[in-house]
């Protein structure tokens, strides 16, 4: 006695491979939405920048008139702010990682750190903008320098840090480990000789889209008070500063239609610097990248 | 037989200064050493009895085979003799085992002193995604030796005593992963010489490999049984016959016999044994 009689397999057979085309279809209308939106947008920004993007734009100072209004003072405050965030928050956030991978005994409270570090990723970035603004501004007395804004953009990016970090670290097999330590090595020199060369393009990569995140938020830094006209350059870690997204939105904001336009501007060259980042963490994982 | 394993440890102590030492002169006396005196040893997993007073003697220079069935502990003890047990965090012991007349759980006995004299092979080959030359140096580089000459020497040395010398050494700069699964085996087990370790723990390291790499294994034991004492876990009972000394069999975390291998697998005293080594269960 057959239980499986090939007459109705043979029938289920088409709705089965119907079925199977169709979320195909779903899911590809899906992707090519996205996609879509995002092509409409980038060409919008990059028709209506173009005409204003310069070597003059890169140079000058903010302005009153639309024509002499440059980027100056904003990219070279993003690239100082992130000379700030990038040691700060990969220093306490590998570590971080390291410590509840590798050192931190499996319990209720490790467990509790855990969890709570992944959902402080998922907390709105006004709320370390506040935070910022009570602790580095007020507390610390800091100012609305560069050195409050830097340590309140690490705060923010750190969860998403030590996230990568642990997940990389993670992913190094357990074999390596007890090679390691078959040997006589300490965890220290496990933790530096085996595990962070494993992981290192994990941690890299994570970090480099963290950073990236960094430098495309304005929240926190509303909060915090950064000005958004400057015509003068940071000269110290307490100088004032401003950032690319920060001069981006106070030209979008303005009545005149031509700010609209540098504004466009501006973000080509936010973009352009996000996808620079982008491509260094893409070429770091393929370099180091190693197979098991 | 109490009385003279005493008195044998009490030998032993006066030679103990130095385990290299003693490893070049041997032993000066016919009655065998004990390398690993397992006394009334248990182990749990939380709640998990696995190792139930175990007492096993493992003898210098001999093959010392453990066989029984799945999950009936022979890893987790062969993992206890270098402290590797405990990596799992709720493991919790009783009763010592001594090495060499020092007991391995005592506080100031450190465990990196431990896994340097006692190398380990693993059930998977797991060299590191280095080169072949970074995988072996990697012990000595530990232990703090920084000279290259020394270390070209060292790898040389690992290699042939692995026999694979002839195999790497025109590519000791590629990866290690580029080798086929049993020469990646032998690169762990060259690894594990290059720290000169006293005795060599073996957690089926041929349960991954084919037919002809197995024999590759088998034969380098034979070859290394004269310099160090080995024990070996292995779920293969021919090749516990064909390469032990000795043979403990392991039923439900306690020693069901121990015996020379001959006799294990022509005269089992225990009818568990017996039942098990012809096939009737396991």
């Amino acid at each position: 006695m057959k239980y499986i009689e090939d007459t109705i397999v043979m029938k289920r057979m088409k709705t089965r491979i119907n079925k199977n085309k169709g979320w195909k279809v779903f899911f590809l209308a899906g992707t090519l939405f996205a996609l879509l939106c995002l092509v409409i947008l980038v060409i919008r920004i990059i028709i209506q920048g173009w005409g204003y993007l310069d070597w003059d734009f890169i140079t000058n100072f903010a302005s009153r008139t639309a024509e002499r209004a440059g980027i100056k003072a904003a990219l070279v405050g993003s690239i100082y702010m992130m000379c700030i965030i990038a040691p700060v928050s990969m220093i306490l956030g590998v570590g971080t990682a390291i410590y509840l991978e590798e050192y931190a005994k499996k319990n209720r409270i490790s467990n509790f750190i855990r969890m709570n570090i992944s959902n402080l990723a998922g907390v709105p970035s006004i709320v370390f903008g506040l935070l910022g603004l009570t602790i580095f501004v007020r507390a610390f007395a800091l100012g609305k320098s560069l050195l409050a804004a830097g340590f309140t953009m690490s705060l923010l990016i750190l969860p998403v840090i030590i996230v990568a970090a642990q997940e990389a670290i993670r992913a190094v097999p357990k074999e390596q480990r007890e090679a390691s330590y078959g040997m006589g090595a300490t965890k220290w020199q496990t933790i530096t000789r085996v595990v962070l060369p494993a992981a290192l393009p994990g941690i890299l990569t994570g970090s480099i889209l963290a950073l990236s995140r960094a430098i495309g938020e304005t929240a926190p830094l509303v909060v915090i008070g950064i000005p958004v006209i400057l015509r003068f350059l940071p000269d110290g870690l307490l100088s004032e500063f401003t950032t690319l997204p920060m001069q981006i939105y106070d030209w979008a904001k303005r009545p005149q239609e031509e700010f609209l336009y540098v504004a466009s501007a501006g973000i080509i060259v936010l973009m352009l610097f996000l996808v620079i980042m982008n491509s260094i963490a893409i070429v770091i994982r393929n370099k180091f990248q190693k197979r098991y | 037989m109490v009385q003279s394993m005493i008195k044998n440890e009490n030998s032993i102590q006066l030679n103990v200064q130095s385990s290299k030492n003693l490893r070049e002169q041997k032993t000066p006396y016919k009655e065998k050493t004990i390398v690993f005196g397992t006394n009334h040893f248990n182990l749990w997993y939380g709640n998990h009895h696995a190792l139930k007073d175990i007492n096993l003697d493992i003898i210098e220079n001999d093959v010392t085979a453990i066989i029984g069935p799945s999950g009936c502990g022979k890893s987790t003890y062969i993992k206890a003799l270098n402290r590797m047990v405990e990596l799992v965090p709720i493991v919790k012991t009783t009763g010592e085992i001594m090495y060499r007349a020092r007991n391995i759980f005592e506080a100031n006995f450190e465990v990196e002193e431990l896994r340097t004299r006692v190398g380990m092979v693993f059930q998977k080959p797991n060299p590191f995604p280095k080169s072949i030359y970074d995988n072996i140096a990697y012990g000595p580089r530990i232990h703090g030796i920084k000279n290259k000459k020394v270390l070209d020497e060292i790898v040389e040395k690992s290699l042939r005593g692995a026999a694979i010398w002839d195999e790497v050494k025109d590519r000791l700069n590629q990866n290690a992963y580029g080798l086929s699964g049993g020469q990646q085996q032998r690169i762990c087990i060259a690894r594990c010489l290059a720290i000169e370790p006293d005795v060599i723990l073996m957690d089926e390291p041929t349960s991954a490999l084919d037919p002809i790499s197995t024999l590759k294994v088998e034969e380098l034991i034979q070859e290394l049984k004269g310099d160090y004492s080995i024990t070996i876990v292995t779920h293969n009972m021919q090749q516990a016959a064909r390469i032990s000394d000795k043979t403990a069999f392991f039923l439900n975390g306690e020693v069901v016999e121990f015996d020379s291998t001959d006799k294990i697998f022509s005269t089992p005293r225990d009818q568990r044994t017996e039942d098990y080594i012809s096939g009737r269960f396991g």
